[in-house]
């Protein structure tokens, strides 16, 4: 057999078909079958291709290797240009055209209903024939389409006006790979598409240019298929050969293999052609079919899904779990256990895409990556280098850049109706819409302090996010606000009421706060979700620990000191419970200046003490704290615990060389009158308020558990965020709890209340200190 | 070099196993099995020590003298097996083959520090139910890449 030299154009399209026909991926041998079933698509006489397969020597040799392939598809465009079939012709004949394999007789016919409907009606045209996802249907489906969508290009094309006949598209091969896009260019020239996947892609006939390639690119159902500009494709039909959809078996191995020649052929196709679209981009209306679904589950787009909602979501996909599992572990890039709106996206788009029959791509594709699958990305139409979306998977691109609504909103609908619960995923449980809520109430920093810092708004994974659908779910079964951010800025704004008001009304508060208490006592069930609550809200909301303790300074502190039950927030549980040492440590921090305070405490009732120790005290720090803690206040709870300290400490400094003047001595005095005012309400309900303390100080105690805990956890947590100070911050904070344990602990005997509130003062001192 | 690797749920079903030699896969698996005997009885014997990072490790499971006299006979190089044991009780298993030199702790160690990150994340999947067979594809080329580079 002599050897046959081939043009590029050739050289390139046999090397397709050789992959195509390799179906053992053995790069050596064409399996006899494929082809067989080539050389039928040619519609050559069967003797016609009994003597090519003589004369290439395969028939002698009784097997296809790489140069009988090339040198038979020679010989098949010999003959159906009509010359004798001889040897010598193979290498004498110039300007051979390429070998034609026509494309079986169904694709034909639909493709010639492609051929009449308008550019315009097209994408509707094209979600009608691309049924809805279920899993199977995919292979004739896409076969349709991609035979619409080469019609129509070549129908447009005036160069491949032969077309019909001639590009030879089969619906790919087998069962997955089924992503067929028409890609659009505006940059004209080449309608170039990467390789759609397993099938083999054939370098059309068509004589005009033989070394463009045009590519097809799957789409998903719910894409737009695009029209290729007119006259704009001087690019080939890549055919897809193989005339019977191979078996509709769910044959990973076998369609892996087909991908890999057809990767290969399509990095052949790639290289020559000259813009090329990565084959898992997101276009935009996907993206932004996404980004809605998305905010069904979770109204925050800088939010995070829960895996266990992902789960629910995707299940009702109807994909078989392990693919669904794959398709996470893919997509969750940061393995936390939770889908950014990036990682969401990804993962949608990966099921949309198997839903389609593509497999499932080893790794993430490069585009699906959650840093910036920007829509900028996507408007850059045939700008791509090639993105090998390849690895192992029908590479077929995902729909073009060029977004047309309807035809998505068209294709869409048809989606949500065949599938049962498609149309559904928003029925998430509204506790992630209130997930949304915490989240976004994080964010806001506080305009007073015009510091951001890094909210930890993802604390351990599922854990945190679990828990906060559930506490939301419990939050709202108290009818309270599920967010510890809303329901601290509204207990701000009742501090301050009760500032304005001095005794009386601490007093009440007080009261109030025990009747409370022992209401929340009486519920257990509300003391667990407390705690479990809490451990949320101060898990990520510890910040709002200081600007509660802060607000508590002010106003709190009048109603808190003594108040051990919360506010009237009984769900808000531990919370309050903070808040409330807190602010009993805003008490002590005026105390604590002067070292008398403590010693003065067990006396509590004597108020005279107290308030000449706020007169003495006059620490202008104290008063700064309190100034700052008052426009914290106004702030509104999402003050970072590390900003609010730096302007605290500024203003100390400041203020330590200055000196404190008279007047706000008097202020500070003022509130620690107020302070003082709610003493008296303290000794008169000791007595028969001592059961209530109990249980407070037992709450207390749950409290410290819980604080040190989340202490202990944000601490690891937020190692990678790494402000220096709040780490710092943290530890302290542990201390603060520790300590508070052991008065706490002391508190047991006789001086049960002045040990409680001495554990309380000492924690809000040393959190004073912390901050300041 | 990692002959075998093996992941033993809690209540002692294997959720995944994977060997090198495709010979002899039965003999490892049943390495595996007795090895768990030993992890058990590790296991029993830390009591209610705290469980860190060093006490997931369990070590040497087998002593070598025995084991290599058991596996001269049917592995024809020494083989010894390492156990480490999650907090959740779910029990690595890794054969080592030690006719080269024999790797070290570190190394043992930081093989199952990645298995059970691997293991980890495979635990972040919302559709992996614990129980089940591990099939992630990512776990399988750790557990490949592990096998392979020893070797």
């Amino acid at each position: 057999m002599e050897g046959v030299t081939l043009s590029e154009a050739e050289q390139r399209y046999y090397c397709d078909l050789f992959s195509y026909c390799d179906t053992e991926s053995t790069k050596k041998v064409a399996s006899n079958g494929r082809v067989l079933e080539l050389f039928r698509a040619a519609q050559l006489p069967n003797d016609v291709v009994m003597q090519i397969m003589e004369l290439c020597g395969a028939t002698r040799l009784g097997y296809f290797g790489r140069s009988q392939f090339y040198i038979a598809l020679k010989l098949v465009a010999v003959a159906q240009s009509g010359l004798p079939l001889r040897v010598e012709s193979l290498n004498t004949v110039k300007d051979l055209p390429l070998p034609r394999f026509v494309v079986s007789k169904n694709e034909q016919e639909s493709r010639h209903t492609a051929l009449y409907s308008s550019d315009a009606d097209n994408p509707a045209s094209y979600s009608g024939v691309i049924p809805p996802p279920p899993p199977g249907r995919i292979q004739v489906k896409k076969g349709s389409v991609s035979h619409d969508a080469v019609q129509q290009r070549t129908s447009t094309d005036q160069q491949e006006s032969t077309s019909p006949v001639v590009s030879p598209q089969q619906s790919p091969p087998s069962s997955p790979h089924t992503w067929r896009k028409h890609n659009r260019h505006p940059s004209g020239g080449n309608n170039e598409r990467p390789l759609a996947g397993p099938g083999p892609v054939w370098a059309p006939f068509s004589e005009v240019q033989p070394d463009q390639y045009y590519k097809l690119i799957l789409i998903p159902v719910q894409d737009v298929f695009e029209k290729p500009k007119p006259g704009s494709s001087t690019s080939s039909d890549p055919i897809w050969s193989g005339h019977s959809p191979p078996p509709h078996q769910e044959n990973w191995d076998q369609t892996t293999v087909r991908t890999v020649a057809s990767a290969t052929t399509a990095n052949e196709i790639r290289r020559q052609s000259s813009s090329y679209d990565d084959p898992w981009k997101i276009t935009d209306e996907q993206r932004q079919y996404y980004v809605n679904q998305f905010k069904t589950i979770q109204p925050d787009l800088n939010g995070f899904i829960p895996g266990s909602a992902a789960k629910e979501f995707f299940t009702k996909s109807k994909l078989p779990i392990l693919e669904l599992s794959h398709i996470w572990e893919l997509s969750d890039f940061d393995k936390d256990g939770a889908l950014t709106l990036d990682e969401f996206c990804a993962a949608f788009h990966l099921v949309v895409a198997r839903k389609n029959g593509y497999d499932l791509p080893e790794k993430l594709p490069e585009s699906l990556m959650p840093k910036l699958i920007d829509l900028e990305d996507s408007t850059e139409v045939g700008e791509q280098t090639g993105e090998v979306g390849y690895s192992g998977s029908p590479a077929e691109a995902p729909p073009s850049k060029s977004p047309s609504m309807p035809s998505l909103n068209q294709t869409w609908p048809e989606l949500n109706q065949s599938s049962e619960q498609w149309e559904t995923f928003s029925e998430r449980s509204s506790s992630s819409q209130t997930l949304t809520q915490f989240d976004s109430n994080i964010a806001p920093a506080d305009p007073d302090t015009a510091i951001v810092h890094p909210v930890p708004i993802r604390m351990t994974p599922s854990k945190i996010h679990m828990q906060e659908m559930e506490l939301k779910r419990t939050g709202s079964d108290h009818a309270n606000p599920t967010s510890p951010l809303l329901v601290k800025p509204s207990d701000l704004p009742e501090e301050n009421k009760m500032s304005s008001s001095v005794k009386f009304t601490a007093g009440n508060t007080v009261t109030d706060g025990y009747s409370s208490s022992d209401s929340y006592t009486s519920d257990p069930e509300q003391i667990g979700n407390a705690v479990t609550r809490q451990r949320i809200n101060i898990s990520c909301a510890i910040n709002h620990l200081t600007i509660s303790f802060r607000g508590q300074q002010q106003a709190g502190v009048v109603a808190y000191p003594p108040a051990v039950p919360p506010r009237p927030q009984p769900s808000q549980g531990t919370g309050p419970h903070v808040h409330r040492s807190v602010d009993a440590d805003g008490l002590i921090a005026h105390t604590s200046t002067s070292p008398q305070q403590i010693p003065e405490q067990p006396n509590f009732a004597d108020f005279s003490q107290f308030e000449a120790f706020a007169v003495s005290s006059v620490n202008k720090e104290e008063e700064d704290e309190i100034e700052t803690h008052s426009e914290v206040l106004q702030g509104k709870g999402t003050t970072p615990l590390a900003p609010p300290p730096k302007p605290i400490r500024r203003r100390l400094k400041s203020e330590d060389e200055l000196r404190p003047e008279a007047e706000e001595h008097t202020q500070k005095t003022g509130v620690i009158a107020a302070v003082l005012a709610s003493q008296p309400s303290i000794p008169r309900s000791v007595g028969k308020d001592k059961k209530a303390i109990q249980a407070s100080i037992r709450r207390n105690k749950e409290t410290n558990t819980v604080l040190a805990r989340l202490n202990s956890e944000l601490q690891q947590q937020l190692k990678s965020f790494n402000p220096l100070s709040f780490t710092v911050l943290m530890k302290e904070l542990g201390h603060l709890i520790r300590r508070n344990q052991e008065i706490i602990e002391e508190s047991k005997g006789p001086f049960a209340v002045e040990g409680y509130l001495k554990g309380t003062y000492s924690l809000v001192y040393s959190a004073l200190c912390l901050s300041g | 070099m990692a002959v075998c690797i093996a992941v033993i749920a809690k209540e002692n079903y294997p959720l995944y196993i994977r060997s090198v030699p495709t010979e002899n896969e039965l003999k490892f698996h049943y390495t595996v099995h007795t090895s768990l005997d030993v992890v058990d009885e590790k296991i029993s014997a830390m009591g209610k020590a705290l469980v860190d990072q060093r006490e997931l490790y369990l070590g040497l499971l087998y002593p070598t003298e025995d084991y290599k006299v058991y596996l001269c006979h049917s592995f024809g190089q020494a083989i010894v097996g390492y156990g480490y044991v999650t907090n959740s009780k779910v029990k690595f298993v890794m054969v080592v083959d030690s006719s080269n030199t024999a790797l070290r702790d570190n190394e043992i160690r930081s093989m199952f520090r990645k298995l059970h990150n691997s293991y980890t994340d495979i635990m972040c999947n919302p559709f992996y139910n614990p129980g089940d067979r591990i099939h992630s594809r990512a776990f399988d080329t750790m557990v490949n890449s592990m096998m392979m580079q020893v070797c």
